[in-house]
């Protein structure tokens, strides 16, 4: 990298002069993918997600008279019973404060209360309880399901039609599926509470993954238009190349998605404290960078691996592969198979292309 | 140009002339801002407790909370994209939390009892106590009551004598209702006149529908019994005979243009009812007995919290549970039927127990210390765009400005339109946004980069660029828009709101796209610094061509291509992560003359081998 620095990186990437073999090594991207699933599965299953009061409902007391309406005290109040818990804090008309936590039993319930009449330095019975149920209940939970199954149909219908290739569409899905489980599996492994703002940011990973899925699978399209018309380079390499040629713009897009989301994760999640945040930011964190890396390394691998078996390209890429057997066995220069195979549309200059370079007669 | 300039500026307009003209105040708390309105989560809201009643004192089920819960939802949300929240409390109450400040006409609605009844009608009278023993039915038979109503109200207001209805309809003793259930029993079918008994008659001789007191409803009907009450707008009063069809039958109701009879749409706005099966059974028995007769007992009232919503008459029977209610509606007077039969489906009643400010669930200075995170987030984004592109950075930073500057504006004047508020998945919504508006403006530039590798002129390569870029940002932008509107229509609360704010960011990110970031590239593809690539202008040639590159057919593109720049620019180092580069391969012999195509094999076969004496690319004689 003589010049440039990564420019020059992106100028040989784009070329094919250096090109990652990220379509040929698909095992290892494969497994890596599993292996990372199968441990959100087990994760999820055995450890499960820590649902927040909106999705289980919970004990809510309400204070009322309190000399101040500071929601530190209650934060406080609450810890010293069940720590642990998450205290949503809310104050109610002037001298009021209502304080939910999730579901307690009797004694629990009792020892707050007391121990909220005690921060507030009101009398026990103003302190009252109650159960209160799910914002977010089980009917909006299965609209908001339905909803997601709706879109997440809609846009592999598009992607088929607008790729002429459902295999394409079944690559980006699957890659999406992925990228949300594996985020799920991260956010459960961390343990912190899942609120609705957990789910808005898994929808948002949703949409971003299934986004950049659509980028990169372009450039594919866009590279693999007319690769059944020539016998150079098959369908893998040409994907590959793609992959090569969008990774500059996958780096910066990550970057300046991810930066925002980072800022609001470290800076305010962890030094300022902005705790009620950090669950948006992380479940947004996790799932942008592996939308973005899972739109190269498993997404286009994944449509190689399908759309190989589709018969047309099947004997494509097997003639392709006799040509250039044929070629090796003809003695020809190694850089001139390994360019074909980079995927590279880039001739190889010393080598004619023989009669089919020159102009046809006319008859 | 012009009205592209015009079409972003529209915007920024109408909200200045909103708040101009209608500026939010006190007084007026739905008027325009400057800024737009929070949700709940950042700016704390009203909470109204609702105490759920069923009409016949029974147990109130999980399954109707969990269904009364569903129909204040939709009622909520029906005002536009508030997010309120709302959760069960206990066994019998629902709390209800709506942002901002609520007027009473909305805690009216939300807790407006929704129980529903087709009712048979058997007398209609003016709105005013009478006196005389026979209310004279002398309203029209016409499908319009509203009309009937306000014609017999006009006619008849100088005889408005003492208003001594104080009791609310349904007032009866024990013996009278006795009575009322024996004349029910003797009466032939529910329209029978003879079950109006003399204290149903005298009930509905004292009815004062002029007195407020007597239009709040309330449920408690019987609906065995014959029910004597008033429009829901005070213009006339009913007799009602027993219910014959529940609302609960009515499986959805919706406005729009009737279809006249020969199949076309014609202009007249109606509400069309679609019953379920037993409903459409009950109905078609109904209808056929209530069409032969006279009026006004050829009507039948639709029956919400006891009070008469519209009492439309009978044209032809209807067997096939599908009805049709026309008369002189406008659009909004039929949507608005539509939505209060839609929401009537439910047997509970709602008691408003207790209604208090909450202050926001997030701390006010939690979400600051968020934002200034958020901020140094965008500040990071400023600062890598500039290092990536350098003065084309400039470029994205303006298209974001332009970005957020519209997207402010617009949700401004959302919620000032239809009351959008702005919540934390919102905001976080938008945070991600800079990820997707950014893309399109990555997209686009790297695609004028690879033009640019071709070794295009700037000019032409945005304009290739710009063609090759379109199709994947519409492509994708699409998928977007999809999932948004899919989301949107499908889910509720909190869902909606960010799939609100994902639609109306990708539908501003491709106009700017459009409209900004494209002419702008356009116009600075003809300023000198970077038309001759600037070395800081982010699209240097020297940063962005390659190296020579063989076209086939004798020529090269690439601007190293000439002999004298080899010297000041070295044949770059080849490193190689796994394919091997294309070398030029000797053309000529040393002496100057053509290799045969055995002796270029036997060279090019050479060189594989280790040979590393690049030769320089030929000179080609072009034959041609």
């Amino acid at each position: 990298m003589a010049r440039g620095g990564f420019a020059q990186w992106g100028n040989d990437l784009y070329t094919g002069r250096r090109s990652y073999p990220i379509v040929q090594r698909r095992g290892i991207w494969f497994s890596i993918v599993a292996l990372f699933s199968v441990a959100s599965v087990l994760i999820l299953v055995f450890q499960g997600l820590n649902l927040g009061i909106d999705f289980r409902g919970g004990s809510e007391f309400t204070v009322s008279g309190a000399s101040t309406t500071d929601e530190d005290v209650a934060i406080d109040a609450v810890a010293a019973v069940a720590p642990g818990e998450e205290p949503h804090v809310t104050q109610v008309g002037g001298n009021a404060v209502r304080v939910q936590v999730s579901e307690l039993d009797n004694e629990q319930t009792d020892r707050v209360a007391e121990a909220l009449a005690d921060a507030y330095g009101v009398e026990v019975s103003e302190v009252t309880s109650n159960f209160i149920g799910p914002t977010w209940g089980e009917s909006v939970s299965l609209r908001a399901l339905w909803g997601t199954l709706a879109f997440v149909v809609a846009a592999g219908l598009f992607m088929a039609i607008y790729f002429r290739a459902w295999r394409m569409s079944v690559a980006a899905v699957v890659a999406m599926l992925a990228d949300v489980l594996i985020s799920a599996g991260v956010y459960a492994v961390i343990g912190w509470e899942v609120t609705p703002s957990t789910i808005i940011g898994f929808l948002t990973i949703l949409g971003f993954s299934l986004y950049d899925k659509m980028v990169v699978f372009d450039k594919v399209r866009e590279n693999t238009d007319t690769v059944l018309e020539q016998t150079r380079s098959t369908y893998g390499e040409r994907a590959n190349l793609a992959v090569n040629q969008t990774l500059v713009r996958s780096i910066n897009t990550s970057v300046v998605a991810l930066l925002p989301v980072a800022g609001i994760l470290f800076v305010g999640g962890f030094l300022l404290g902005a705790g009620t945040l950090k669950d948006i930011s992380l479940s947004l964190f996790v799932g942008i960078a592996a939308g973005a890396l899972s739109s190269l390394f498993l997404a286009t691998p994944l449509d190689v691996a399908l759309r190989e078996r589709e018969p047309k390209i099947a004997a494509h890429t097997r003639k392709v592969m006799d040509l250039r057997a044929g070629l090796v066995a003809d003695g020809a220069d190694e850089s001139v198979v390994a360019a074909a195979a980079s995927g590279s549309a880039q001739l190889v200059p010393g080598t004619h292309l023989g009669q089919s370079a020159q102009p046809r007669r006319r008859r | 140009m012009l009205l592209t300039i015009l079409t972003i500026l529209l915007p920024f307009g109408a909200l200045l002339a909103g708040w101009q003209l209608d500026g939010k105040s006190s007084d007026n708390p739905d008027g325009a801002s400057l800024a737009p309105g929070l949700a709940l989560d950042l700016q704390g809201g009203t909470q109204v407790i609702l105490k759920a009643v069923t009409s016949d004192g029974s147990e109130v089920t999980p399954e109707a909370m969990e269904e009364a819960i569903g129909v204040i939802r939709q009622r909520v949300d029906a005002n536009g994209v508030t997010e309120a929240e709302i959760a069960a409390q206990g066994s019998q109450q629902i709390v209800v939390e709506i942002p901002g400040e609520v007027d009473d006409e909305t805690v009216a609605l939300i807790s407006k009892a929704a129980q529903m009844k087709f009712r048979p009608v058997l007398t209609i009278g003016n709105p005013t106590p009478t006196v005389q023993p026979s209310a004279d039915p002398s309203a029209s038979g016409d499908a319009d009551d509203e009309a009937a109503g306000d014609e017999a109200a006009e006619g008849e207001s100088a005889e408005d004598g003492s208003t001594e209805g104080e009791e609310a309809p349904g007032g009866f003793t024990e013996e009278e209702i006795a009575e009322q259930e024996a004349a029910v029993e003797a009466a032939t079918d529910a329209s029978d006149l003879s079950q109006i008994t003399p204290s149903v008659q005298a009930a509905f001789d004292e009815l004062d529908c002029t007195d407020p007191q007597n239009l709040q409803g309330g449920g408690g009907d019987r609906p065995d019994l014959p029910l004597v009450t008033c429009d829901q707008t005070g213009i006339a009063k009913y007799v009602l005979g027993p219910v014959e069809v529940d609302g609960t039958d009515l499986s959805s109701a919706s406005s729009g243009l009737v279809p006249n009879s020969n199949g076309t749409v014609s202009n007249v706005w109606g509400v069309t009812l679609d019953l379920n099966s037993d409903g459409a059974r009950d109905f078609r028995e109904t209808t056929e007995r209530l069409f032969p007769l006279e009026s006004p007992r050829n009507q039948f009232a639709i029956v919400l919290d006891a009070l008469v919503v519209s009492a439309p008459s009978i044209n032809d029977p209807i067997t096939n549970g599908q009805a049709v209610i026309s008369g002189s509606f406008t659009q909004s007077s039929a949507a608005t039927l539509a939505n209060q039969l839609s929401f009537g489906s439910l047997p509970l009643t709602f008691q408003v127990d207790g209604q208090n400010q909450i202050s926001a669930t997030l701390g006010s200075e939690q979400l600051q210390r968020g934002l200034i995170a958020g901020l140094i987030g965008l500040a990071l984004v400023v600062v890598y765009s500039l290092f990536q592109y350098r003065t084309l950075g400039l470029l994205t930073v303006a298209s974001l400005v332009v970005a957020a500057a519209m997207t402010y504006v617009t949700i401004a004047l959302l919620s000032w339109g239809i009351g959008y508020r702005l919540s934390l998945p919102g905001v976080a919504g938008l945070i991600v946004a800079i990820g997707f508006t950014a893309d399109s403006f990555i997209v686009y530039f790297e695609r004028i980069r690879d033009e640019l590798r071709d070794g295009r002129s700037l000019r032409l390569a945005v304009q290739r660029g710009w063609v090759r870029a379109r199709r994947t940002i519409y492509a994708a932008k699409a998928v977007n828009l999809l999932s948004a509107v899919i989301l949107y229509f499908m889910t509720v609360g909190g869902v909606r709101g960010f799939a609100f704010t994902l639609g109306l960011t990708t539908i501003i990110d491709v106009m700017v796209v459009i409209w900004f970031t494209h002419p702008v590239m356009e116009l600075i593809a003809k300023v000198p610094f970077f038309r001759d690539g600037h070395k800081a202008s982010g699209l240097s040639p020297d940063r962005l061509s390659s190296p020579p590159r063989y076209r086939g057919a004798g020529q090269f593109t690439g601007r190293t291509s000439a002999g004298t720049e080899d010297e000041v620019v070295p044949e770059p180092e080849r490193e190689l992560v796994s394919a091997q580069s294309a070398r030029p391969a000797p053309r000529v012999t040393e002496d100057g003359r053509r290799m045969t195509i055995a002796e270029r094999r036997a060279a090019e076969r050479k060189a594989a081998a280790g040979s590393a004496d690049a030769a320089q690319p030929a000179q080609n004689e072009e034959k041609h």
